[in-house]
């Protein structure tokens, strides 16, 4: 095993989790803007972020779902030893991760009239992320964000479903963008 | 001229000092201890473990003993410090078939196998005050006899053995956790009964006596009443089996209740149950009446409209440390929010007033 | 304080309270369920405010707590006393210093900027609670977008006493969708409500987080021929004479005489600090308090 699944967590769980905790809100607030966030060393392919957003963010309580060639032993002994999170059918998962290429949307929880939190967040790998590109409009925006979305009717459709629909981080190296339901994009 | 007064923190620190000064009391007089309380205030640490969802008769007794008495602030401080407790695991369900019985009565038989057994009751003792308490504790030791080891089955279990009470499906793997998992409703009875467990004994116990006053009756019977300890065992996945890892002191209720048939279903009894930490008799036949009460949908019974019935009314109102820090948070400041409507009314009244005045002018 | 993770939590109570915070993002004005702790303080005193502070805060925080606008009431000095404690961050009384600012009933005069955190007690998050008291039916009405009820709560103000007789906890509507509560600021804080920080509300005893974005829409509920308006008392500070701020109304004598002041102490004090000064204030002095 060229990684080994007991290294590349937090060194410190409180300290580390909360800074990168702050850096995945305010993406998630501020739709669009590219945060960092660090900490975590996974097992290729994961990004440093999508690794770090799965341990901020993971435990028992959460299912979690590798689509493709993320779906491989070193990330599955990975996430197992360092969230306890089970790995589950795309159907069930919390969290889905991921290329876009990898990831099929359609079977994903979107949440319910009464429960919309109830919705998979989509951890996308992107080869490249800048603030460029579509445009992003809604909460969290001011006037307008750019983002080097790798779709745009898949986001369009997604934010149709509001207040249902799924959740989206992109990562790449050590920073994060997310693009909720509520943005608007064109 | 007018100078704002500031005082926040001195007055927050005078305030515990004096607090710390009226625990103690008059300090000529020997401290209790924690023993004390744990020894001879007994039916209070088992509220408080009960009330706290953690059975620790130490804890419970130190939490008394710094409430001053206040079981609720006692049940607050228990029930805070549980929540900073790690989860190891989950410990499998106790089997009170099995249970040391210090108590066990029926009021459906007239005696059964095992036997009435009346243990430590208050049940017969008259009222009066006992004058010799207050100066002079000591008293005779109580008769004893060689230790009953015939087994004490389950009175319903006679009920079941001719099919007149009707069973009862195995519950889940693991049931859920109100303390886990915000609650959801409708709830199912395994959370119904885990908040009925803990839930303030004099809410549940004005409730229960509700439904024996007509708001839902359904004519219980308790068919069993049974104190006593039973040993807690995990199931450890590295050894394969199960281990008893403690020991604790149950209090459980079944009752039988009105029976109910259908046109392919035979009439046959229901159930109530309840089942509390320590020996807190009243608490577990109140949630055995209440438990009954809240099964109107499953029974297929009509809603009376009785407040016993409802779920949501009891399940969000049954939790003391809730109840109690809501009600009194009204005595913080709220001088914003009374300022707003104070410039509202103003408001209100001045316009009131002048279409009065415009309106007498115009007759 | 060692016995305790840092600002009080464990980390999975953090992990489970960061993910209802993130949902509640995505959501705005959407009350996201969430398995709230036992406290070492009251239901009802902030305990939903305390567990999202603890959930967002970095060591590197300036945290400031208010209560009613003042950073000296006894509770939020028992807030801020308990973070300094359980998290070692440094505390401000200072808008504009705070990186985390929990709140009891006010926003702060000062307009705060993207990089603060507004954190939210809030004691009943269901806006329709008081029109109707079962979860399952008010959860339903979010679900199906049914707000008629509170509309004719509204109307029915109009037609007793001809005006909205909401003062505080004065509902809203998010983006367009969903009606939220505000927490009981007074209405005359609501125009602030779409601002550059984040804000998430807290309901610790209720097991509710809910969130507004950064500049996310929110309008007060009103009729076209009866407009929201934030009303405040129509007087000056009396101690920095400031006119456009909240003001507390206080029982200066046994005749009934009356001051105003400013309800946020800290924009009361900055301002005098700068020279300003109220009909009834003295010029401030160093040490005065």
């Amino acid at each position: 095993m060229e990684h080994s699944s007991l290294a590349g967590g937090f060194t410190d769980p409180p300290q580390e989790s909360a800074q990168a905790f702050r850096g995945i809100m305010r993406a998630m607030a501020c739709p669009g803007t590219i945060c960092d966030v660090a900490g975590a060393v996974p097992p290729a392919p994961l990004s440093v972020a999508a690794g770090t957003v799965l341990i901020t963010l993971a435990d028992h309580d959460t299912g979690i779902h590798l689509a493709g060639h993320y779906n491989v032993q070193a990330v599955r002994d990975w996430i197992t030893f360092q969230t306890g999170a089970p790995l589950v059918d795309a159907t069930d998962a919390q969290f889905v991760l991921g290329t876009w290429e990898d990831i099929d949307l359609s079977n994903l929880a979107v949440g319910t009239a009464e429960y919309p939190d109830r919705s998979a967040t989509v951890i996308v790998d992107l080869p490249v992320l800048k603030a460029e590109g579509a445009t992003l409009k809604g909460p969290g925006i001011r006037d307008v964000a750019r983002l080097n979305l790798p779709d745009l009717e898949a986001f369009r459709r997604n934010a149709t479903l509001f207040p249902l629909g799924l959740d989206f981080m992109f990562t790449c190296g050590a920073r994060i963008a997310a693009l909720p339901r509520s943005t608007k994009v064109s | 001229m007018y100078v704002a007064v500031k005082g926040g923190e001195k007055a927050i620190d005078a305030a515990h000092a004096w607090l710390a000064e009226e625990r103690r009391g008059p300090v000529d007089v020997a401290e209790l201890s924690v023993d004390q309380i744990k020894g001879q205030l007994k039916l209070a640490v088992n509220r408080v473990m009960a009330e706290g969802s953690l059975y620790d008769p130490d804890l419970a007794a130190l939490a008394i003993k710094q409430a001053r008495g206040d079981m609720i602030e006692a049940i607050f401080l228990i029930r805070a410090y549980r929540t900073t407790l790690p989860r190891i695991g989950g410990s499998a369900p106790v089997d009170t078939e099995s249970m040391s019985c210090d108590r066990r009565v029926s009021a459906t038989f007239k005696d059964a196998p095992g036997g009435q057994v009346l243990g430590p009751t208050f049940d017969y003792t008259h009222r009066l005050l006992d004058f010799k308490l207050a100066a002079d504790g000591d008293v005779p030791n109580a008769p004893e006899r060689q230790s009953d080891d015939s087994s004490k089955p389950h009175i319903m279990s006679y009920l079941d053995r001719e099919g007149l009470i009707q069973p009862e499906p195995e519950g889940a793997e693991s049931p859920p956790d109100l303390t886990r998992e915000p609650l959801e409703l409708p709830a199912d009875r395994a959370l119904r009964l885990q908040s009925l467990t803990r839930a303030d004994e004099g809410f549940i116990l004005g409730m229960a006596y509700s439904t024996q006053r007509g708001y839902a009756r359904n004519h219980a019977f308790v068919a069993e009443l049974r104190i006593g300890t039973c040993a807690v065992e995990m199931y450890i996945p590295e050894l394969g089996f199960a281990i008893e890892i403690g020991e604790v002191e149950l209090t459980e209720c079944e009752t039988v209740n009105q029976f109910q048939g259908s046109k392919t279903e035979p009439p046959q009894f229901t159930r109530g149950y309840g089942l509390v930490f320590g020996m807190s008799e009243r608490k577990a036949i109140s949630m055995a009446l209440i438990d009954r009460a809240l099964r109107w949908e499953e029974l297929g019974e009509d809603n009376l409209g009785a407040p016993a019935q409802d779920e949501e009314f009891v399940l969000y109102h049954a939790d003391n440390i809730q109840a109690t820090g809501f009600l009194e948070h009204i005595k913080l400041p709220h001088y914003v929010d009374f300022q707003s409507e104070l410039e509202l009314i103003r408001k209100l009244r001045r316009e009131a007033m002048g279409c009065n005045q415009q309106q007498e002018a115009a007759e | 304080m060692t016995d305790y993770n840092f600002a009080y939590l464990d980390e999975q109570t953090k992990r489970m309270i960061r993910r209802a915070i993130l949902k509640s993002l995505a959501i705005p004005g959407y009350q996201v369920p969430f398995a709230s702790r036992e406290m070492p303080m009251p239901y009802g005193w902030g305990t939903g405010g305390v567990q999202v502070s603890a959930a967002v805060m970095i060591q590197e925080d300036v945290f400031k707590v208010i209560d009613q606008g003042a950073d000296d009431t006894t509770n939020a000095v028992s807030i801020r006393r308990f973070f300094e404690r359980t998290a070692d961050v440094e505390t401000t009384e200072t808008t504009t210093d705070a990186t985390v600012i929990q709140t009891r009933h006010r926003i702060p005069e000062e307009p705060l900027t993207a990089d603060q955190i507004l954190v939210y007690q809030v004691p009943i998050p269901e806006p329709l609670r008081f029109l109707e008291p079962s979860e399952v039916e008010t959860r339903k009405m979010h679900a199906l977008e049914d707000y008629g009820l509170m509309h004719v709560k509204l109307y029915e103000d109009i037609s007793a006493h001809g005006a909205i007789a909401t003062a505080y906890a004065y509902p809203v509507e998010v983006e367009g969708r969903y009606v939220m509560d505000p927490s009981p600021i007074p209405k005359f804080d609501n125009p602030k409500l779409s601002m550059p920080a984040i804000q998430i509300f807290g309901a610790g005893r209720e097991q509710r987080i809910y969130a507004l974005p950064p500049y996310t829409q929110v309008v007060s509920l009103d009729f076209e021929d009866y407009p929201f308006e934030a009303t405040k008392a129509d007087h000056p500070c009396g101690l920095c004479g400031s006119t456009d701020s909240y003001l507390d109304e206080l029982i200066v004598d046994d005749t009934g005489g009356r001051m105003f002041m400013c309800s946020d102490t800290d924009y009361c004090g900055a301002r005098r600090a700068k020279g300003h000064v109220g009909a009834e204030g003295t010029p401030l002095q160093e040490n005065a308090v």
